[in-house]
Order: C-alpha cells, then sequence, then structure tokens
C-alpha cells in the first residue's frame, strides 16, 4: 500500500494493548489487504495478575473475596465454581437453601451482563439510542442484586459452604418487580435488535464461526450455542439449584429457524437467555426450601475444616459467557496447594481467529465485541502503511464502524 | 450403556481395557446438590505418559470431548498434568468430566502436543510452558501467552521449586512506598495522618510537622 512500490502488499494494523473497558487487555495484530482481514493473531495477558499465585498463598475464605475480584462482571461465577471446588474436598454439604441463593444471584449475573453486552454491541454498530435503552433497564438488575448482597460489583455473597446473607421474604417483591419489568421488555428488545434492518445487515453472515469450529476450538457459552453446538452447564451438569429447575439449552433455531453462528445468531441467544434466566430466579424462589444458608457460620471454624481437608476437585458453573472452571488440589494446609482458573472467556478468544478473517476493518469492533461483553474493544490503533503511520484512535474506529452502518441504511 | 450413553464406571473399564498397564489409577466422583440431589460424575484417569494420546484418541471415540483447560500441580518430584476433557454435552443431565492426569519426572519435562487432535489445545498448552517449564513437543505456536516480554526466562511462576517465583520479585503492597524515581506529584504531599488515642486532631494551617504525642 506504500505510495511509490505500486504493489498492494498487506499491511499490519496492531490493535491494542490496554484498554479501558477490558479485565483483560488484548494485543491484536492484523494482516490487512485493502479493507479485509487477511490474517489475525492476539496476545492476551497484557495485565496479568497472578491471581492463582496469590491464592496459592492464602485460605480459602480469603481467596473468596479473591475470586470476587477476577472479574468485574461475573461477581459471582468464579466465587461460585471455588466454593465448590473447595466443599467437594472438605466434604461439606451446602444446605438447599444456599443452593437456591446462589442460583438466584447467578441468574441476575446472567440478566446484567447479558444486558450490559446488548448495549455495548448496539453501541459498536452505532444504535447508541438502543445502548441507553439497554444500559438503563439493566440498572434494575444491579438494584435488586445491591439489595441482595449489598454490593453492585464485588458482590461478597458466596462464602465456602453457603452464602453469607439469606433472602427474605420483604425481598420477594422486588424482585419479582424486576422480573415483570424484563418480561414485559424482552419482546420489545427482540424486536428493535431483532427486526431492525441495519442491525441484520451489519450482524448476519458477519464474524461466523462453524459448529466444527466451535467445537475444535473448545468454545463455551452463547458463543458456543449460537453456532449451534448443545451446550450448557445447567442442562449439561446441573449443579446447585439447576437439578432440580429442567433448564434447557438456548440455540439460535430455536427463534429464527436456523443456526449461522454470525453476530446476530449471537444477538438471539443472549436475548432470549434473559428471558430464560427471569423464569429460572422465578422458580427459584417458589420452590426455595427454608432452612440454614451456610454449613458453617463461623469462619474460624470453617478454616479450620478446610484446613484438615485434602484431595482435589473440580468446581464447574455456567457463568454468563460460559463454562467457569476451577481445579483446586488441598493437601491439609492452610493455602490450596494448586488452584487453577479458567474463566470463560479463556475459552473463547481461540475463536476470535475464524471468525475475523475475511471481514473488513469496520466490522473489527462488533465481531470482537461478539464473544464477550467486555472486549469492546479497540483503544488505540496504529496504521502502519509503508513508511507512513497514522495512529486511529477507538473513536475513529467506531466511527467507521457507524460510517459502514449508515452506507447500508442509504 | 444408559440411553446409548456408556455409564461413569463403563468410560473407566473402556480405558483400563483399551490401555490396561498404562492406567495407574482411576476413580469417579459423585456430587449431589440441591433438593433433589441428582449426581454429577467425575471421573479421574491418572496415566503414563506415553498413554495420553491415546487415551485421548480413546475418548474422541467415546464422544468428541470438550478440553476446558489443562491444569498442573508441582508435586516436588515430579509436575503433575490434569487434563480436564468433558463428554456428553448436550444431554440433559448427562455430562461427565473426565480428567487425564499426568506425572511428569522435574528431569524430563516433554510431553507431546495434543493440539493435532484438539486445536484449541495450543492455547492452554502454551500455558503451561511459561507457568511450569515444560516442554510440549512439536507444539505448533510456542510463544508466550500470558507473561510479559520482559518476563526473566527460567522463572515458572507456578513451580515450587528453586524456579518459582524468588521474593525479590515479589511487591508488597503493604510495605511499599511511593517510589523515589518519579517526578514530584503536582501538589505537596499531605502528612500521613497517624492518630493515636489522645492525640488531638490537627487544625488547618498548621505546619503539619509531627509533634511529640501529648
Amino acid at each position: 500500500m506504500s505510495e511509490g512500490t505500486g504493489r498492494k502488499a498487506p499491511y499490519i494494523i496492531p490493535i491494542g494493548p490496554t484498554h479501558p473497558a477490558l479485565k483483560e487487555p488484548v494485543m491484536f495484530t492484523f494482516e490487512m489487504e485493502g479493507e479485509m482481514i487477511r490474517d489475525v493473531d492476539f496476545a492476551p495477558g497484557q495485565t496479568h495478575r497472578g491471581i492463582e499465585w496469590m491464592g496459592m498463598r492464602r485460605n480459602p475464605v480469603q481467596i473468596v473475596h479473591l475470586t470476587d475480584r477476577i472479574c468485574g462482571i461475573c461477581g459471582v461465577s468464579h466465587t461460585f465454581a471455588f466454593a465448590r471446588a473447595v466443599e467437594q474436598i472438605a466434604e461439606i454439604e451446602v444446605p438447599e437453601r444456599a443452593d437456591y441463593v446462589r442460583t438466584i444471584i447467578a441468574e441476575f449475573e446472567r440478566i446484567q451482563s447479558h444486558l450490559l453486552w446488548a448495549g455495548v454491541a448496539a453501541h459498536e454498530l452505532g444504535f447508541d439510542s438502543l445502548l441507553h435503552l439497554t444500559w438503563r433497564v439493566r440498572e434494575q438488575s444491579m438494584d435488586v442484586i445491591e439489595n441482595l448482597t449489598g454490593n453492585r460489583v464485588n458482590y461478597g455473597i458466596v462464602q465456602v459452604g453457603g452464602v453469607r446473607r439469606d433472602i427474605v421474604p420483604e425481598q420477594h417483591q422486588i424482585i419479582e418487580d424486576c422480573l415483570a419489568t424484563y418480561e414485559g421488555l424482552l419482546s420489545k428488545l427482540l424486536s428493535l435488535f431483532l427486526d431492525d434492518r441495519s442491525i441484520a445487515l451489519r450482524c448476519r453472515d458477519v464474524g461466523v464461526l462453524s459448529q466444527k469450529d466451535a467445537l475444535e476450538l473448545c468454545t463455551v457459552g452463547p458463543t458456543a450455542r449460537a453456532s449451534g453446538v448443545n451446550v450448557d452447564l445447567r442442562q449439561d451438569y446441573p449443579y446447585s439449584a439447576y437439578g432440580d429447575l429442567d433448564v434447557r439449552t438456548i440455540l439460535p433455531d430455536q427463534y429464527a429457524g436456523e443456526t449461522r453462528g454470525d453476530v446476530y445468531d449471537r444477538i438471539v441467544v443472549r436475548l432470549l437467555e434473559v428471558g430464560q434466566s427471569c423464569g429460572i430466579i422465578r422458580q427459584c424462589l417458589d420452590e426455595m426450601p427454608a432452612g440454614e444458608v451456610t454449613a458453617e457460620p463461623k469462619i474460624a471454624k470453617l478454616l479450620a475444616i478446610c484446613k484438615k481437608a485434602s484431595g482435589e476437585a473440580i468446581g464447574r458453573v455456567e457463568a454468563p459467557r460460559g463454562e467457569c472452571f476451577h481445579y483446586v488440589r488441598m493437601e491439609a494446609q492452610e493455602a490450596p496447594h494448586s488452584w487453577k482458573v479458567k474463566a470463560s472467556s479463556y475459552s473463547n478468544l481461540m475463536s476470535w481467529i475464524p471468525m475475523l478473517r475475511g471481514e473488513q476493518i469496520a466490522d473489527i469492533p462488533i465481531i470482537v465485541a461478539s464473544i464477550d461483553p467486555c472486549l469492546s474493544c479497540t483503544d488505540r490503533v496504529a496504521v502502519i502503511r509503508g513508511e507512513r503511520r497514522d495512529i486511529l484512535s477507538k473513536e475513529d474506529l467506531h466511527r467507521l464502524s457507524v460510517e459502514a452502518t449508515r452506507r447500508l441504511q442509504a | 450403556m444408559r440411553n446409548g450413553r456408556l455409564t461413569p464406571e463403563e468410560v473407566v473399564e473402556r480405558f483400563t481395557e483399551r490401555l490396561g498397564a498404562d492406567i495407574l489409577e482411576t476413580r469417579v466422583q459423585e456430587r449431589r446438590e440441591g433438593i433433589k440431589k441428582n449426581p454429577n460424575y467425575n471421573i479421574w484417569i491418572d496415566l503414563n505418559r506415553d498413554a495420553l494420546k491415546p487415551a485421548i484418541e480413546a475418548l474422541i471415540e467415546i464422544h468428541y470431548p470438550h478440553l476446558s483447560v489443562i491444569a498442573g500441580s508441582d508435586l516436588g518430584e515430579t509436575i503433575r498434568l490434569l487434563y480436564h476433557f468433558t463428554i456428553y454435552y448436550g444431554t440433559p443431565a448427562g455430562e461427565y468430566t473426565v480428567t487425564l492426569a499426568v506425572d511428569l519426572p522435574k528431569g524430563d519435562l516433554t510431553i507431546p502436543t495434543i493440539s493435532d487432535l484438539i486445536p484449541g489445545a495450543v492455547f492452554t498448552e502454551r500455558e503451561k510452558q511459561e507457568f511450569f517449564g515444560i516442554t510440549v513437543l512439536d507444539i505448533p505456536d510456542g510463544r508466550r501467552l500470558f507473561l510479559p516480554e520482559d518476563f526473566p526466562q527460567g522463572v515458572y511462576p507456578w513451580r515450587k521449586d528453586e524456579t518459582g517465583v524468588p521474593d525479590s520479585m515479589v511487591n508488597k503492597l503493604w510495605a511499599s512506598k511511593r517510589p523515589t524515581d518519579r517526578p514530584a506529584p503536582p501538589a505537596e504531599e499531605k502528612e500521613a495522618c497517624e492518630l493515636e488515642t489522645g492525640e488531638e486532631v490537627e487544625k488547618p494551617g498548621s505546619t503539619g510537622v509531627e509533634e511529640e504525642p501529648k
């Protein structure tokens, strides 16, 4: 592309490595041919915090507060998974009521995470009025989470052996009001997102991930489901209260009659899951058994139990973005001997490569965002064309994306 | 057989029949939660390093597995790698986790890549190389994954021996002070407020110099 060579050589666009909205900043390197992405590479770990290293030097009660802070959106999934692993090693029976409280919080987390993502997706496409609508309605679920746990983000509700706060009858009405709002809104949201001609033009057959690739790249969660892979831990491996609830996987063909594995299908799956989560929460409230919410309320006793435990176990939960996996090995010590955290995005990053190949530069923001709400991405971009070097800010890239929408609308 | 699926015990049998003496230990862990206490099964299989790829091939014959992650553990003499798979996803309450565990002696920390069987594995194999200092043979992409480029060679964060993170690399937040090699802050720094019992709060306009407690 550089002037004077007369040859249309591929050029390299690095994107990243840091962007403020991300818990895992990613460095992208795009090999471009004109406007088309020929190949893509990425390097995660730009701010690796060594959480596992820290955990292997702390006791399980300290770790639950660390796991709360692994992710800014999944405030409960990691703690839930870690606690389940430790409970298996220490042979702690979690009271049934605690299983239900955990499930209700986990589903509220899914609702707020999916709505946050829907807003980001709308913004990347240039529909800021839709961004404002989704983020405004998301507030109600955050308010309910705050009411139930005391916190909006780092919930601090799950403890090894149960939960730290019960849900009392006075809170049922607040939860019910919130569910009613979302159920009333869902058909409107579905129609705003899925019946819109411009969104369909920007998202249909864009960023396609085939079912074969989804399986081979170990993809999880809504990203895998949008490609027609029937995976959902709540259905396949029903932990906690999910075993009583009969949850079924949501696949895009249930709505559109077909599965294409594109960005559009990812919107379908996430929006439908908001409605599904409302149903799950309501069922949990109705069927919640009475009783204690923790197996051991005294922290000193709980630590003593953990200190005697030895063995290895897996804790898995279905986080909003897919399987969240914790491996813990304990050897009758204060701190766990080994700990491995596998967040859901860990499994999904590889799927960017087939999704992005062959797509346009203006589609980068929406495709990158389509696997994960946090990766709204592209803080600054340097474009190197021969000797020239231009810096593209996030705003520039966003403008390109908006212009692409406008061109389609014209 | 149950609805065309092997029971957890049958999965274990399949492995012991196929791989015989290479299977060192097996156990099936059961966990029941909720009111109905429906079981979830976790299958653990310890095997020899040479049997890892045949074992994964046997797993693929049962059901194309989902690889969650490869976890690891430094056990002193050996490094234990745990390949966490799941099979029978897509079946309500039918999924099992299958963990294939391999112990590598510290003198020979090599393991063949499994990315020819499961392409997505390369991501987690790269992580194990940099965090445990193992060598994944024939890995298609052996670059670092999470650790920064300037992270020293030969330091492996999850090792518990002399190659682990040394104390000198650990920055203790509670002990850290304002760095001395930075430009001065735009506004003058306030004295740290350390009130002891009986001490009076300093009035605004005072020099801020710490006085002897009265």
